[in-house]
């Protein structure tokens, strides 16, 4: 039974012939899991799993003006951005919160493709409406699936189809006609593995999906195990590990923020970004190891060791991978050094956490060497 | 054995309950990662949240499906709550308690009406 008011992405009735279970997500009917989250966590990272992320927004900016008009609400270069290559970045709002964060690239010579979060899409293209000015046009591409494939043996199954995605490294995208259509396809991915992002025609994609699950590396994926995944690899999920108050000083993002546009101060949210780069933020987000007791979740607080309240847990669960609880919360920054001893309050009952580096699974994109 | 609306099961043995969560209720959990249960000489009401139970994505409470005091809680669950999984209508119980009031048990389901109201969700 479908909720009603829940949209369907074009994959919606492979997942229910798969036995999918379906949550509402981001406003989508979608599957969360299909044969257990432990189980496709752990299949994603020793073979290949698929995910359905059509639910998340795509769209084009073309025009002369395209790329400049990007910028402005945006800390990244894109002007220095080469024709294949894409680059993550963050959408600001005026007081530098993060409004959604999302991939942009050159596909082609044709302005930018840009995929953002589900939940957020209809607000950031109706933002881009309102503010890109010029000659910067804004077209969304709701006509289209997002298939990921994610994991060590992901680029095997994906050159067998298209030699040519061997030459990717980490980052690279490209238009190319794949499996008889035309197709948008970068190498990345929101699990820390190495694999591929695929932008297809809807009406394909049943045949794609199917295609790909063929082969006996490849399985499908639900939301569950792309949320521990993510987790894993330190990956912010917007709304949750960042949102429009948050800036990406605090966030620990500072490696979306692109030399040139620092010195130039030249986007939306720069007067806070650049001051809290200079004096420190009041807080910033951190990776926990959660030592004993239950998973801390999302909402939990974050003590000191002496049990005063600093913060809060904004992600958190079991690392599949690594057999122990995670979580990633805000904390001052005089709280924030590897190491530092510390507590999360679960359901009333204090237990101590440790200040830990993220990616906590290291993460194994294809990085090419630079040439 | 009983079973409650929320998915508890019950079984009566004296003036002694075992109760735990239907193969139901693991099954949509899927799969359990860690388990809360209550020390013993803790009182429960029926209704209250006694034990917690959780998955990869979420925590969800458990609820006494009989008033009385909590004899002892299965505390293999804390190393093995996988078992929650693989036998939640058996080796994966949660708790013993000394039953304060048979009665509560009629207000309850059998096996039967159960299933019926699976049928229902």
């Amino acid at each position: 039974m479908t909720d009603a008011s829940l949209k369907i992405t074009p994959l919606n009735a492979a997942h229910r012939a798969l036995g999918a279970r379906m949550v509402g997500f981001g406003g989508y009917d979608m599957p969360v899991q299909y044969e257990g989250v432990l189980a496709e966590h752990r299949w994603t990272r020793e073979h290949a799993g698929l995910f359905d992320v059509s639910h998340m927004g795509q769209a084009k900016i073309t025009g002369a003006d395209a790329i400049a008009q990007f910028e402005r609400f945006v800390p990244g270069d894109y002007q220095a951005l080469k024709a294949g290559k894409q680059k993550y970045s963050l959408l600001l709002n005026a007081q530098g919160g993060i409004i959604d964060d999302l991939m942009a690239g050159r596909p082609d010579h044709d302005g930018l493709f840009v995929v953002v979060n589900a939940g957020n899409k209809d607000e950031d293209f109706a933002f881009w409406q309102a503010n890109l000015s010029g000659d910067a046009k804004l077209t969304v591409l709701d006509d289209r699936a997002l298939i990921a494939i994610q994991g060590p043996e992901a680029a095997e199954v994906m050159v067998a189809h298209e030699p040519v995605l061997a030459e990717f490294g980490f980052m690279d995208t490209a238009r190319l006609m794949l499996f008889g259509v035309d197709a948008y396809v970068s190498r990345s991915g929101y699990t820390g593995e190495d694999g591929y992002e695929i932008s297809v025609p809807a009406k394909d994609a049943e045949r794609i999906w199917n295609l790909l699950l063929q082969d006996a590396r490849v399985k499908p994926i639900g939301l569950g195990a792309r949320d521990s995944l993510r987790l894993e690899a330190g990956l912010p999920l917007h709304g949750h590990d960042i949102d429009p108050t948050t800036s990406p000083v605090e966030g620990a993002l500072t490696f979306a923020l692109s030399k040139s546009r620092k010195e130039a101060a030249n986007f939306n949210g720069a007067v806070r970004v650049l001051k809290e780069l200079a004096e420190g933020p009041a807080r910033v987000r951190v990776g926990l190891h959660v030592k004993e007791g239950a998973p801390a979740r999302e909402g939990a607080e974050i003590a000191d060791a002496e049990g005063q309240v600093i913060g809060k847990v904004t992600s958190g669960g079991p690392s599949p991978s690594l057999g122990k609880n995670i979580a990633m919360g805000y904390v001052p920054p005089s709280q924030a050094a590897l190491g530092t001893a510390l507590q999360v309050i679960v359901r009333g009952k204090p237990a101590a956490a440790e200040v830990v580096a993220m990616p906590f699974v290291a993460q194994r994109y294809h990085r090419k060497p630079k040439s | 054995m009983k079973f409650t609306k929320d998915h508890e099961w019950v079984r009566l043995e004296g003036d002694v309950a075992t109760v735990g969560i239907t193969k139901h209720a693991a099954d949509q959990l899927g799969d359990v990662v860690f388990v809360e249960t209550p020390e013993a000489g803790r009182a429960v009401s029926q209704k209250d949240g006694f034990a917690v139970v959780e998955s990869v994505k979420a925590a969800s409470d458990v609820y006494a499906p009989v008033s009385g005091e909590v004899i002892e809680g299965n505390d293999a669950l804390a190393s093995a709550p996988e078992t929650v999984n693989a036998d939640p209508e058996g080796a994966g119980w949660f708790a013993k308690i000394k039953v304060l009031n048979p009665a509560e048990l009629d207000g309850l389901m059998d096996r039967a009406a159960y299933d019926q109201f699976l049928t229902t969700l």
